[in-house]
């Protein structure tokens, strides 16, 4: 596997003409390439796209990138190339094992540098001048629905399914979750997904809203490059313009979610319910 | 509305598909995870796939506990 910082000399690409130099980049976990205007970031760390630091030192360097790439692109597509799903949210397995090497305090604080950072690439995806598209299958939980809700669209796979399950370790979701919901859909139905922890399919999922368009199983990617190739159409600026009418950044509660979480994960329940999970051996782990 | 019999017909039917297996091998009261040999995002698979086969909506919760096909497809038939 190539590292991030060079680019790739096999790069794969569909159907279209790969962009040439600083434009593609495969890592262990993720993997990009700019084609015919369209960026696709594409997920593949087994065993679903488990959000832990090595992923984010990958989404880290995909920024820094993506902020080079935004003028020769008019879109952005995320997917998975993982069986399981888009993601399957935070590595709690991660989580739990650093918060046990380290004191409270340590491990609080090492909790919220994680997350200014996530929310930091978060936030350029979800204010970017480009069309963004996650195109979801599988799993896509707490911090992989964060993910998608950051792009403009979401297309969905009719196998996909999204979940907030953060209340039984005793969180809430701290990638910008809840005020994105809120900001795209009425607060009773983000009340309803966060505190009852139940996760929706597809159809559900756009019938209240939340996905835009529902395609058969493994027809995400296409359907999404679809609707990519369709907005290339479009003036770029008066695009941009559009978004960013009517699509703000809730800066201020994504601030105040990062503060909850760290108030939250302070306390003894937290450590209780990431033990629960990490050594479950339920077939249902991730039920509520 | 279908019958609860003809319910679990189509469960038992729908899952030897999705995670072929012979129907002939699984039976009504049989743990599905052990007769599937599924795991906890095929299980998920699975609630998705009775999900959209009988269009109805199954909370996670509801299938706390339940483990074999009969159960299900009560909970399900609770819902046509």
């Amino acid at each position: 596997m190539q590292n991030l910082n060079e680019t790739t000399k096999n790069i794969k690409v569909h159907e279209g003409k790969a962009t040439p130099a600083n434009c593609a980049a495969q890592g262990s976990g993720l993997s990009w390439a700019l084609v015919d205007g369209v960026i696709e970031l594409a997920l593949h760390r087994e065993p679903c796209n488990e959000l832990g630091s090595a992923a984010l030192e990958e989404l880290e360097k995909f920024a820094t990138a993506f902020r080079k790439m935004e003028g020769e692109a008019h879109a952005l597509i995320i997917h998975s190339e993982m069986k399981g799903g888009f993601c399957a949210g935070a590595d709690l397995r991660e989580l739990y094992q650093r918060s046990q090497a380290m004191e409270k305090p340590e491990a609080t604080k090492g909790v919220r540098d994680f997350l200014e950072r996530i929310h930091r690439v978060l936030n350029l995806i979800d204010a970017s001048p480009l069309t963004t598209i996650a195109a979801v299958h599988g799993v896509t939980f707490g911090g992989g629905f964060e993910l998608a809700l950051a792009c403009d669209l979401i297309i969905a796979d009719k196998m996909a399914r999204f979940c907030f399950p953060e209340l039984r370790l005793g969180l809430i979701p701290g990638f910008g979750g809840i005020p994105r919901l809120k900001r795209d859909l009425g607060n009773a139905v983000v009340r309803d997904l966060l505190l009852t922890g139940r996760s929706v399919n597809a159809t559900k999922a756009q019938q209240i809203g939340l996905v835009s368009q529902v395609v058969g199983e493994g027809e995400a990617l296409r359907a999404a490059r679809a609707t990519a190739a369709q907005l290339g159409k479009f003036d770029r600026a008066t695009a941009a313009a559009a978004k960013k009418f009517i699509k703000p950044i809730p800066h201020e509660e994504l601030r105040r979610e990062i503060d909850l979480f760290c108030e939250l994960f302070a306390r003894p329940a937290v450590e209780a319910g990431l033990r629960k999970f990490v050594e479950s051996t339920d077939a249902q782990p991730y039920l509520p | 509305m279908p019958t609860a019999e003809q319910t679990l017909d189509e469960i038992l039917n729908l899952a030897a598909t999705h995670f072929k297996v012979p129907r002939e091998k699984l039976s009504p009261d049989e743990d599905f995870f052990k007769a599937l040999g599924i795991d906890s995002l095929q299980t998920l698979d699975l609630l998705t796939k009775l999900e959209n086969h009988f269009h109805v909506e199954l909370p996670d919760y509801e299938l706390q506990g339940v483990s074999d096909f009969r159960t299900l497809a009560g909970k399900i038939q609770a819902r046509l």
